[in-house]
């Protein structure tokens, strides 16, 4: 293994060393007369020392500032072209991605699309940049730090003149009394360092802990980037989503169907309905469309306490009830319900008379109702009629010349009715929906009309839990407190050399270098010391 | 020469030292890479997944002649096919035939098909089994719970589960004949 002899004190310096670590002379003999690099005290960064092993080789890289900042710079272009074209998650959820881009974007669309750029920020590959943005983090604080901590705490009060010589705030001086010493001994206690001394020779030292601010920093990262991490375990994070009809009891998802949630009344409610909003009248009329004022559910949470198997009938206990407003979620064994999306007056019922073709007054023989979430087959009548309910769509549309149902909800309701009756004798078949009464036969004795019909609304609730929040939290917090503390502090060093027959002083900070300046012109007041010369000005 | 022994000693333990030190961190920091792949690429699967035992439930049976619950569990024994779907949903319904079409020749073999739809009401899906004229039995999930204990997303979805009840396959969207038949073949008990 290479060492590195001091040629003044002899001593075997790892190789990597630029300052001697037992008498601080500089070791970078063909450096003469330059500055000394002050950083990492002239300690060997580790991961610099020997390269043999592959773990050793992939501890090599990721300890370099420069891949380091390499990752940064690629996760930085990436996330912002990220941003030229919308997220896969904010374009329609009816268009196919693959077409959608190409229509909308052209060719460019089409290779964001192909490159994966659509669905950026989950994608496999900017996650690996991000881990490895953390690796490198944590490696190069480990390789760095480690050295940087030991080579300040063992630091040696008497250092080489040299050392002193090739600082940037260096001055000699011949001409002073023991006085003079002993007071600017006094200016610099005065100044709140922390002083040793050793045969004359001394070290002044402050505000050290600022050189860990960096490191706490990259701490804080850490914690940060494993709190996003923490998303992935089920337990810690839940975002889900549930639609409940006004009526309607609904298992929570991620409870393992032991809550469920019955929305009681769903609340619409807009600027200019109530007397209160009279003061927002003026400006009410110079917008067109209605103000949304309050939206709420007001929803009762149970529990299942049917301990039996999944999908038998639940009995429901329950727990709790409240109003769900937004930011005003209702809150179950660590979920919380948010208010977060409505659709206004679905169908619920209908109700429809029956009436001899002809009559023009459409007199009934009969009425019912047809409750559309869970429509009879057979609706009977005292005088013998009979209609029944052959087909229904919820929500009716034709396609191929076939009448389906588009969706599971009755949005656009169909039906067929057949009616029985004493006088009738082939059973007549009507055909119903929303603007359509078609008679089958063209022969129909009787007729069904349209009389009522009521409307629900919906509430779209939003499932959430997030426990990684403290966590994230936590890190940004420790973060902020690694920049104020490397921020707000300077490590500031003061050396004294008692030569032969001259003084030799030197001053060092990691920043804020007219800080320190200024600071000696204190600690020299009232002595015959000349201010130190800043080396680095020509 | 006891010193010069003791350092070379010293240095080789220093050396080991660190080389356990910067691999156990290498293995902590590539382990989370990988867990958070892993997980990233998984996170929108469903719950039960291949290889897992499939969770049991009991659903009312519709547009059959008696109104029976039928009870996963119940089926051990034979191999089932577990079929989600929805009236209004398209995929679902283009299937249904092939379904209809294997399902009495499976049924001697010790297979049964069983079709979990989550539409709303029963009617719809009354009108759907006359429609198509289907055999195997329909179960009515309500209020989804069979559905969320099975983390299902899209439809259709469909579990083809062995005799021992454990999940041989997942497959999201539309089967063909000729898949159908592969993978029915392939949970036949033996």
């Amino acid at each position: 293994m290479a060492k590195i002899t001091c040629n003044n004190c002899g001593f075997d310096n790892t190789k990597g060393t630029t300052i001697c670590v037992k008498c601080g002379n500089p070791l970078d003999n063909d450096k003469q007369g330059k500055l000394l690099n002050m950083r990492y005290d002239g300690s060997a960064i580790r991961s610099k020392t020997r390269n043999r092993s592959i773990i050793d080789k992939i501890w090599r890289f990721f300890s370099s500032v420069k891949v380091g900042v390499t990752l940064i710079a690629i996760t930085l272009v990436a996330s912002a072209i990220g941003t030229i074209y919308p997220q896969e998650m904010y374009i329609p959820s009816t268009v196919d991605p693959s077409e959608h881009y190409r229509d909308q974007y052209g060719l460019a669309g089409q290779i964001y699309y192909q490159l994966g750029f659509h669905n950026l920020y989950s994608s496999w590959w900017y996650m690996v940049l991000i881990a490895l943005i953390g690796i490198s983090i944590f490696i190069v604080s480990i390789d760095r730090g480690v050295p940087l901590y030991k080579a300040l705490k063992y630091q040696s009060i008497k250092r080489h003149p040299n050392f002193l010589k090739r600082q940037k705030l260096y001055g000699s001086y011949k001409n002073y009394t023991d006085q003079d010493k002993k007071k600017l001994l006094e200016n610099i206690k005065k100044q709140k360092y922390k002083l040793t001394g050793k045969n004359g020779h001394y070290l002044a030292e402050k505000g050290r802990f600022s050189r860990w601010g960096a490191y706490v920093n990259h701490l804080g990262l850490i914690i940060f980037l494993a709190g996003t991490l923490l998303r992935f375990i089920p337990f810690m994070y839940v975002d889900d989503f549930i639609w409940v009809r006004e009526g309607e009891t609904k298992v929570i998802p991620s409870t393992e169907q032991e809550y469920f949630v019955k929305n009681e009344k769903f609340i619409f409610e807009t600027y200019g309905e109530s007397e209160e909003d009279a003061r927002f009248q003026e400006t009410l009329q110079n917008t067109n469309e209605a103000v949304p004022k309050l939206f709420q559910t007001n929803a009762v949470i149970y529990q299942n306490e049917a301990k039996g198997v999944t999908g038998a009938e639940p009995e429901l206990k329950e727990v709790d009830r409240g109003e769900i407003i937004v930011n005003e979620p209702l809150k179950i064994d660590g979920l919380s319900l948010y208010q977060d999306s409505y659709q206004l007056n679905e169908f619920q019922s209908m109700s429809f008379t029956l009436h001899e073709a002809e009559d023009e007054d459409e007199e009934a023989i009969a009425e019912f109702t047809v409750d559309l979430t869970d429509p009879e087959n057979l609706y009977e009548f005292d005088d013998g009629y009979e209609v029944e309910l052959s087909y229904y769509f919820p929500d009716f549309a034709l396609e191929d010349g076939e009448p389906v149902s588009k969706t599971n909800y009755p949005r656009n309701p169909g039906f067929a009715f057949t009616v029985h009756g004493p006088d009738i004798k082939e059973p007549e078949v009507s055909f119903l929906a929303i603007g359509q009464n078609i008679d089958a036969s063209g022969e129909n004795q009787y007729k069904l009309s349209l009389a009522d019909f009521d409307v629900r609304n919906v509430s779209g609730l939003k499932v959430r839990k997030d426990l990684t929040l403290p966590v994230v939290g936590l890190g940004a917090f420790i973060f902020m407190i690694g920049v104020i503390q490397g921020m707000y502090w300077q490590h500031r060093r003061i050396w004294i050399h008692q030569g032969d027959n001259e003084l030799h002083i030197a001053c060092h900070t990691n920043k804020n270098w007219f800080g320190l300046t200024n600071e000696f012109e204190k600690i020299i007041k009232g002595t015959n010391f000349a201010m130190v010369k800043d080396q680095e000005e020509k | 020469m006891a010193t010069k022994e003791n350092t070379k000693n010293n240095r080789q333990n220093r050396k080991r030292n660190r080389l356990i030190f910067r691999t156990s961190i290498l293995i902590v920091l590539f382990g989370a890479l990988l867990f958070a792949i892993v997980s990233n690429l998984t996170a929108d699967e469903a719950i039960v997944q291949v290889g897992d035992k499939a969770p049991d439930f009991q659903l009312k049976q519709v547009a059959a002649d008696e109104n029976n619950s039928i009870r996963l569990s119940d089926l051990e024994g034979k191999g089932v096919m577990l079929n989600f779907w929805g009236t209004w949903c398209e995929p679902c319904k283009d299937e249904m035939p092939y379904m209809e079409k294997l399902y009495p020749k499976y049924k001697e073999q010790g297979v049964e098909i069983v079709a979990v739809s989550l539409d709303n009401t029963e009617l719809v899906i009354e009108n759907f089994a006359d429609q198509y004229n289907l055999t195997f039995p329909l179960l009515h999930d309500k209020n989804s719970q069979v559905l969320d204990a099975y983390g299902v997303k899209p439809l259709p979805t469909t579990y083809f589960i062995d005799e021992n009840g454990m999940v041989v396959e997942r497959v999201l969207g539309g089967l063909t004949l000729e898949k159908l038949d592969g993978y029915l073949q392939q949970i036949v008990p033996s």
